[in-house]
């Protein structure tokens, strides 16, 4: 199937020579081409880097966090404390027959960096009696923004740099503060969300557990997940300069958090913390709670890098089971490299015939749906005839048995009459015999 | 969207005025900590590096390799020496691609310079455009490819042609008919700067109305040019881009020798009634095209090549071979689905 494509890679013809060595079939001229070259004074393109900040500056930037938490283990409040601000939250019942999610977007600005945030929390989970299917509605929402993005990438006309990037960057979990190990729903969940998003655990409220516990329990909970073979998100280590600090956070994993955005007064200063009868729990202190190093981590120096992995590493992995699901592949089953214009046609082709195959079906479904209609519809109406029938022939014989009565009635009638018009001529006779004795004895 | 799904997300869009929330500067109790991703934006791509393919058009001699090594200042290009005759007989335009990598204070940058000896060269020049027009596609076709992968590379190598510097003759007249016809064609498909090469032969007063009379030209018959006026986001950038269009196409003159002016080194070129400062903005504007070119514009040519003429690209060869993936994944949902719903209509006859 001579196709469009192939016929612009073998119809080279603007020049009988070698045109540029990248598109020649033979790359072993390429190495030498790309040789390093010393620049003889300032040119200036070093401020590329700031060319390319300054765009995403005025374009603005994107980023979702997912939390999954038991209900009131204090995902809200994270937030709210994490960004510095009230996002109108209100407490979920404990009653929710199944999981939900609940996504909010807000635009934040800090100096000239604009931020949409998205957060989207889940509700009631954990709250079910059978957490079997707790976990579906979250894969199905990270799948649903994959899915958007790839529909959005595989239009005809597309507009990328436009798109609000809706998929999940960041998926904080709330582990609760048992002191003992990660419970089996959490593992189950984890297992299922750790190659679909960056996973990073944390223990939520973390001022219930005393140190020495809390230590225990992080080891805990990395080799629990280190032996289910769970992947979380590990902070990168090649960039130099951030590699160190990555190093040493990557071992405070997972966070022990407290969440408050209440202001207490502490020495002259006012700080986030949490008032106890026996003392004061500083969010921002880092003897206290892991919270400076989870945003620290989180928001200052991963960012951008939570957002390169979703799409270099999630999304990519995503859009290859789906392409592949759908039937594309790269190389044909002689591993030859098959172009997507031929697997698109034979897809559309067997699409084509899968359609005209069903539409068949129905309508032979429907043909047959009809006779048995008309069958019902002439059974249906026999009987009305009968019926009709049958009540006429009753109505008849009534008819007869009152034709019959009247006409008893009738002669009854007659005969009375009869009797009536025999007596009143008797009497009359009897009457005028009676008169012409009178008369005789007058006489 | 099915009604499971309708109950299981409810999204609330952010309006404005109803949930923005705006925290104003960085004093230490409201900080989060946001202004940090453009360090770590920054910082990661200046690991990754820079690409940037520019091409040369122009007839044998206008000084095309001699600009180039100027703007990069380095020796990019390799001059051709005159060619002697059986060589300017060439039959057809050959293009000649040539990759370095540079590196200033730790930005690297490859650079690939695609050259067209023989562009207008010939005695009969019809169709002389044919080769660059078709270079131009196939890299789009490349990329293109590459990114209908299902298995992706992570950094799809870009080849594509970000900027063409197209040299017009200092003839004082107006536009020729071989620089009308390639300007049509190539400024639909790629971002053309025009640039008067070998300008010292021109005064001033001859070069602004050869250049007024070039403007005349290019609006006469539609060609637009980068910045192109259509691609202007926003009205700062209006404004910077008008003073850009107001003074193309550049008067250049190009060098790559160096002579004391003033106790300066200077690149200039020498001449026995003085020295032309190639960098001194009275003499030429050497300076402007290389500060569009690469200190400031140079990440806006590489955008408008991937968001307009890429698309643009894309979506005349995806109509072309009636590709419609949206096509094709409405119709997986509807063979996965099945037609239950149909079955449940046609049964209430």
């Amino acid at each position: 199937m001579a196709t469009f494509l192939n016929e612009v890679w073998r119809t080279r013809s603007y020049s009988n020579q070698d045109i540029c060595p990248k598109i020649n079939a033979s790359s072993k001229q390429r190495p030498r081409r790309v040789r390093p070259l010393s620049l003889a004074g300032h040119v200036g393109f070093d401020s590329l880097p700031d060319q390319l900040v300054n765009k995403s500056i005025c374009q603005g930037f994107c980023f979702n966090i997912l939390c999954i938490g038991e209900t009131g283990i204090g995902k809200s409040t994270l937030m709210d404390t994490l960004f510095n601000t009230n996002f109108e939250n209100f407490e979920s019942s404990h009653f929710e027959p199944q999981v939900k999610l609940r996504a909010q977007t807000y635009d934040l600005q800090e100096s000239n960096v604009r931020l949409r945030l998205t957060v989207v929390n889940t509700v009631g989970f954990g709250d079910q009696m059978n957490k079997q299917e707790s976990y579906q509605p979250v894969v199905d929402y990270i799948d649903r923004q994959f899915e958007s993005y790839l529909q959005e990438e595989l239009k005809i006309k597309r507009s990328l740099h436009n798109y609000h990037d809706s998929r999940v960057h960041a998926c904080l979990y709330f582990i609760s503060p048992s002191g003992h190990s990660l419970k089996s729903l959490d593992l189950v969940t984890m297992k299922k969300l750790d190659s679909k998003v960056n996973i990073i655990p944390v223990i939520a409220k973390a001022d219930t557990i005393s140190k020495s516990e809390l230590h225990k329990f992080k080891i805990k909970i990395m080799s629990e997940l280190v032996s289910n073979g769970v992947q979380i998100y590990q902070f990168p280590l090649d960039d130099e300069t951030v590699a160190k600090v990555n190093t040493t956070m990557n071992g405070h994993l997972p966070f022990a958090v407290v969440g408050s955005t209440e202001e207490v007064s502490v020495g002259n200063k006012m700080v986030k913390a949490r008032q106890y009868p026996w003392g004061v729990v500083q969010v921002e202190n880092e003897n206290h709670c892991d919270f400076v190093k989870l945003r620290e981590m989180l928001i200052c120096v991963n960012m951008e890098d939570l957002r390169e992995q979703t799409h270099t590493r999630h999304y990519e992995l995503y859009r290859r089971c789906k392409l592949e699901e759908m039937g594309f592949k790269d190389t044909g089953p002689e591993s030859k490299p098959v172009s997507l214009q031929q697997t698109y046609e034979a897809k559309r082709q067997e699409f084509l015939v899968e359609l005209q195959k069903r539409e068949d079906e129905m309508r032979q479904m429907f043909v047959q749906r009809v006779k048995e209609k008309e069958s019902e519809l002439k059974e249906a109406e026999r009987e009305l005839q009968s019926r009709f029938e049958q009540l006429k022939r009753l109505h008849a014989d009534e008819k007869a048995a009152l034709e019959e009565k009247k006409r008893l009635l009738d002669e009854d009638q007659s005969s009375f009459s009869k009797r009536r018009a025999a007596a009143q001529l008797l009497q009359a006779q009897s009457l005028t015999a009676n008169g012409k004795k009178d008369k005789d004895r007058k006489k | 969207m099915t009604e499971k799904e309708e109950n299981c997300v409810e999204l609330r869009q952010s309006v404005p005025g109803l949930q923005m929330s705006f925290i104003q500067g960085t004093d230490l109790f409201g900080y989060v900590g946001i202004e940090a991703v453009l360090d770590q934006m920054r910082s990661k791509t200046m690991k990754a590096g820079f690409e940037f393919n520019i091409m040369v058009v122009g007839q044998s001699g206008l000084g095309k390799s001699t600009l180039v090594n100027t703007l990069f200042k380095s020796k990019v290009s390799r001059k051709s020496c005159t060619p002697n005759y059986e060589e300017k007989i060439s039959k057809t335009v050959k293009l000649h691609t040539v990759s370095h990598v540079i590196e200033e204070k730790g930005v690297k940058m490859k650079l690939t310079v695609i050259d067209t000896p023989g562009f207008g060269d010939q005695i009969n020049n019809e169709n002389c455009w044919e080769p660059i027009l078709k270079y131009v596609n196939e890299q789009y076709e490349k990329y293109l490819r590459e990114e209908l992968h299902v298995n992706r590379k992570r950094r799809i190598p870009d080849s594509r042609v970000h900027c063409c510097i197209y040299f017009l003759p200092a003839t004082g007249h107006r536009l020729r008919p071989i620089d009308v016809e390639f300007l049509k064609r190539l400024g639909k498909i790629v971002s053309i700067v025009p640039i008067i090469a070998k300008a010292d032969t021109l005064t001033i007063e001859e070069r602004q109305e050869f250049k007024e009379r070039i403007r005349q030209d290019l609006a006469a018959n539609g060609i637009h040019v980068y910045p192109q006026k259509e691609y202007d986001e926003d009205p700062e950038e209006r404004i910077l881009n008008d003073r850009i269009r107001e003074s193309i196409p550049f008067a250049v003159v190009g060098t790559d020798k160096e002579h004391q002016v003033n106790g300066n080194k200077v690149l200039g070129r020498k001449t026995k009634w003085g020295i032309i400062e190639v960098e001194n903005v009275a003499h030429c504007e050497f300076a402007n095209l290389r500060d569009l070119l690469i200190r400031s514009h140079l990440q806006d040519l590489k955008d408008v090549t991937h968001n307009i003429h890429y698309e643009t690209y894309r979506v005349r060869r995806l109509n072309e071979s009636n590709m419609d993936f949206s096509e094709l994944g409405l119709s997986t949902w509807l063979l996965e689905n099945g037609t239950a719903d149909k079955w449940e209509s046609e049964s209430h006859l």
